[in-house]
C-alpha cells in the first residue's frame, strides 16, 4: 500500500487564527488526488477518531484548484494558552503522514 | 488597460528580504511598497506584554531599505500590524524607528500613524448594544473579559489606509490591520475591481510564500488590472506556478474559497490560475460580495499568570515501563509536598501542567499514538499569580521529581536528568488570547485614530 506522504508534496498543519487548526494535504498528481478524494479516505469520521473529537466539528474541503484536501477543526486549546503544546499549530499533522491510500 | 503595480517587501517585516531583489523589483516601477509586520502566529505574548516578535534592529534593517527605495521612487510605504500585535505602543515604537532612519538618511516625508487599540468603555457600549458578535469557536465574552484584557486591538480594513493616503501620507505605519488591507488599500482607492484586488492582497501579504519553493523570506510583485492580476517573483531564483499560487489560498485560512474582510467576502470558487511564463501566473475569476454590515475583528489578551518551568528527561527502562503510573504518583506527591509547605489553600492558586516530550508533547490530547521510545523528556510547568510563588512551587516540585521512586529499586534513586542548574527556570508572565469576536461600528474609521507628522 502507498502512504499519504509518498503521493503528496505537502502535508501541513497550522493555526487558522488562535481558535482553529487547519490541515492542508497537497497532492503531487491530479489523478491520485481525485482517487483519494473520491474514495473519501480522509473523512470526518476517520479524522474525528484519529484526533479524538466529534465528527460534527470536522470540516473537510476538497480544493481542486490545488489538488488539495483541507481539514479544519476547533483548536482543543487556544494557541499559546498555558496548556498548549504547539503555539503555531505546526506539528499536528503527524498521524496523517503514514495513512494508507490507493494510488 | 489601467493597471497598478505592487511590491510586497516580505511576509513579515523583520524576517528579511534580499537587497538585490528589492533593487530589481524597483526597476519594475511599483506604485507602492507594502509589508505586514504582525501576526497572532507566535502566540498571545506579543499582544499581552507588548514585546515584539522581532528585534528593533531586524525591523530597522528591512524598513530602511523599503524607505530608501520608496523615497527614491517617490512612492508610499505601507506597513501594518506594527511590531507583531499592532498595539499603540508598538506603532509608536515602529514610528520611532522610521524617524531614526529619516534622520540618519537625511530624508523628509509625511508619516501617518493609525492606532488600533480599543477603548474599553467603547467596547462595553457596543457590547450592550448587541453589536459585538462571536466568530467560530469563540470563548465567552463579557464586560469582565474586556476589563481583564491587557490590550485589545481592532483589525482595521483598507479604509484608514485610504484616508491616510488621500491626506498625502508618504508612509503609513498602522496598528493591527487585516493583512490584506495593507495591499488592497491603494488599488481600492483607485477604483480597481475589488475581487481582483482582494485576491491579489491575500497572495501578496505573505511576500514570497506563494512561490514554488521558498528557501528564505523575500519580496513579491504583482500587476493588477480590473480583469486579473499577474504575480511574478522579482527574485530570479524563485518562480510561481498555478499550483503554488492556488495553494496559497489554503494557508492559515479555514477555507481556500472564502476570505472574510471587514468590508465583504472574497470568493475564489471560480478563480482561474494560468501560467503566463515559467515564473509568472495570471489569476482571474474571483468575486467579491460587499458585506451588509461592516465588521472589525477584535484581538485581546489577558494575563494567565506567571510561570516557572522544570525540564528533565527519564532514561531508566524500569521507570519507562510503568511511566504513566510513576508520573501520576510523582505529581500527586509534588502536590502533597506543595500543600505541606504552603497550606491547603494553595491548591486554588496555582496550576501544574506536564508535557511529555518523546510522547505527546506536540499534540497533547490529540495524540493517537502514546507509545514510548527509549527516553522521555518532561517539562513541568507551574502557573501562579506571581513569579516568586511560581518559583517556590517549582522548587518543591523539582526535588520530588528528581528522586521519585519505583518499587523495583531499593534506596534513593535519581530518576530525572536535569540539564540545568538550578533546575527551575522562571519564564515570566504568560498571556492568553481571550476573544474571537467582531464589532459592528458605525463607520470603517470609527475605531481607529490617524495622526500625521512631518519627519
Amino acid at each position: 500500500m502507498t502512504k499519504l506522504w509518498q503521493v503528496t508534496k505537502l502535508i501541513r498543519s497550522k493555526n487558522s487564527g488562535p481558535f482553529e487548526l487547519t490541515f492542508d494535504i497537497i497532492f503531487k498528481e491530479r489523478a491520485v488526488y481525485e482517487k483519494v478524494r473520491d474514495a473519501k479516505i480522509i473523512n470526518a469520521g476517520w479524522f474525528a477518531k484519529t484526533y479524538r473529537m466529534k465528527p460534527e466539528v470536522v470540516a473537510i474541503i476538497n480544493y481542486d484548484a490545488a489538488n488539495a484536501i483541507k481539514i479544519t477543526i476547533p483548536r482543543p486549546v487556544i494557541s499559546g494558552d498555558v496548556n498548549d503544546g504547539d503555539v503555531f499549530g505546526g506539528q499536528q499533522y503527524g498521524p496523517l503522514v503514514d495513512l494508507e491510500v490507493p494510488a | 488597460m489601467k493597471e497598478i503595480r505592487i511590491l510586497s517587501a516580505t511576509g513579515i517585516l523583520g524576517s528579511g528580504f534580499r537587497e538585490e531583489t528589492m533593487k530589481r523589483a524597483m526597476t519594475l516601477k511599483p506604485d507602492f511598497i507594502g509589508a505586514d509586520c504582525g501576526s497572532t502566529d507566535p502566540g498571545p505574548h506579543h499582544l499581552g506584554s507588548g514585546e515584539p516578535q522581532f528585534s528593533d534592529a531586524a525591523c530597522k534593517r528591512d524598513l530602511r531599505l523599503m524607505i530608501l527605495a520608496a523615497r527614491a521612487a517617490k512612492i508610499p510605504v505601507l506597513v501594518g500590524s506594527a511590531m507583531t500585535a499592532g498595539t499603540d505602543a508598538q506603532v509608536d515604537r515602529l514610528a520611532g524607528i522610521a524617524r531614526e532612519i529619516a534622520r540618519e538618511e537625511k530624508l523628509n516625508f509625511k508619516l501617518a500613524t493609525i492606532k488600533s487599540e480599543q477603548d474599553k468603555a467603547y467596547l462595553k457600549k457596543r457590547l450592550k448594544e448587541g453589536r459585538i458578535k462571536p466568530l467560530a469557536n469563540a470563548p465567552v465574552f463579557n464586560e469582565s473579559v474586556i476589563d481583564r484584557s491587557s490590550h485589545i486591538v481592532g483589525m482595521c480594513g483598507a479604509e484608514p489606509y485610504i484616508e491616510a493616503l488621500q491626506n498625502g501620507a508618504d508612509m503609513v505605519i498602522a496598528g493591527r490591520s487585516s493583512d490584506t488591507s495593507i495591499f488592497a488599500a491603494m488599488p481600492v482607492m483607485k477604483g480597481f475591481n475589488p475581487a481582483t484586488v482582494w485576491h491579489m492582497a491575500k497572495i501578496m501579504e505573505c511576500g514570497a510564500a506563494s512561490v514554488v519553493l521558498r528557501k528564505y523570506p523575500d519580496c513579491n510583485f504583482a500587476i493588477v488590472t480590473d480583469d486579473h492580476f499577474i504575480i511574478e517573483p522579482p527574485n530570479p531564483d524563485y518562480r510561481c506556478d498555478p499550483a503554488s499560487v492556488a495553494s496559497h489560498n489554503l494557508y492559515e485560512n479555514s477555507t481556500p474559497y472564502e476570505l472574510v474582510e471587514p468590508s465583504g467576502v472574497l470568493n475564489t470558487v471560480n478563480a482561474r490560475y494560468e501560467a503566463v511564463s515559467d515564473r509568472a501566473v495570471k489569476v482571474s475569476g474571483s468575486t467579491f460580495k460587499h458585506a451588509e454590515r461592516y465588521t472589525i475583528k477584535l484581538e485581546g489578551a489577558e494575563l494567565a499568570g506567571y510561570q516557572s518551568i522544570v525540564l528533565g528527561s527519564v532514561r531508566d527502562p524500569i521507570i519507562l515501563r510503568q511511566f504513566d503510573r510513576w508520573l501520576e504518583d510523582l505529581i500527586t506527591a509534588a502536590r502533597d509536598r506543595i500543600r505541606a509547605v504552603m497550606g491547603d489553600s494553595i491548591d486554588s492558586r496555582y496550576r501544574l501542567d506536564v508535557r511529555q516530550f518523546g510522547r505527546n508533547a506536540a499534540m497533547g490530547v490529540l495524540e493517537p499514538d502514546m507509545s514510548i521510545g527509549h527516553e522521555v523528556g518532561l517539562l513541568f510547568q507551574i502557573t501562579a499569580p506571581d513569579q516568586k510563588l511560581a518559583n517556590a512551587l517549582a522548587k518543591s516540585l523539582s526535588h520530588i521529581a528528581v528522586h521519585y521512586p519505583v518499587p523495583e529499586w531499593t534506596g534513593l534513586i535519581t530518576s530525572v536528568a536535569f540539564p540545568y542548574s538550578p533546575a527551575e527556570i522562571d519564564k515570566g508572565a504568560s498571556y492568553r488570547f481571550n476573544m474571537n469576536h467582531v464589532v459592528e461600528p458605525d463607520s470603517p474609521l470609527e475605531m481607529f485614530r490617524i495622526a500625521y507628522e512631518k519627519v
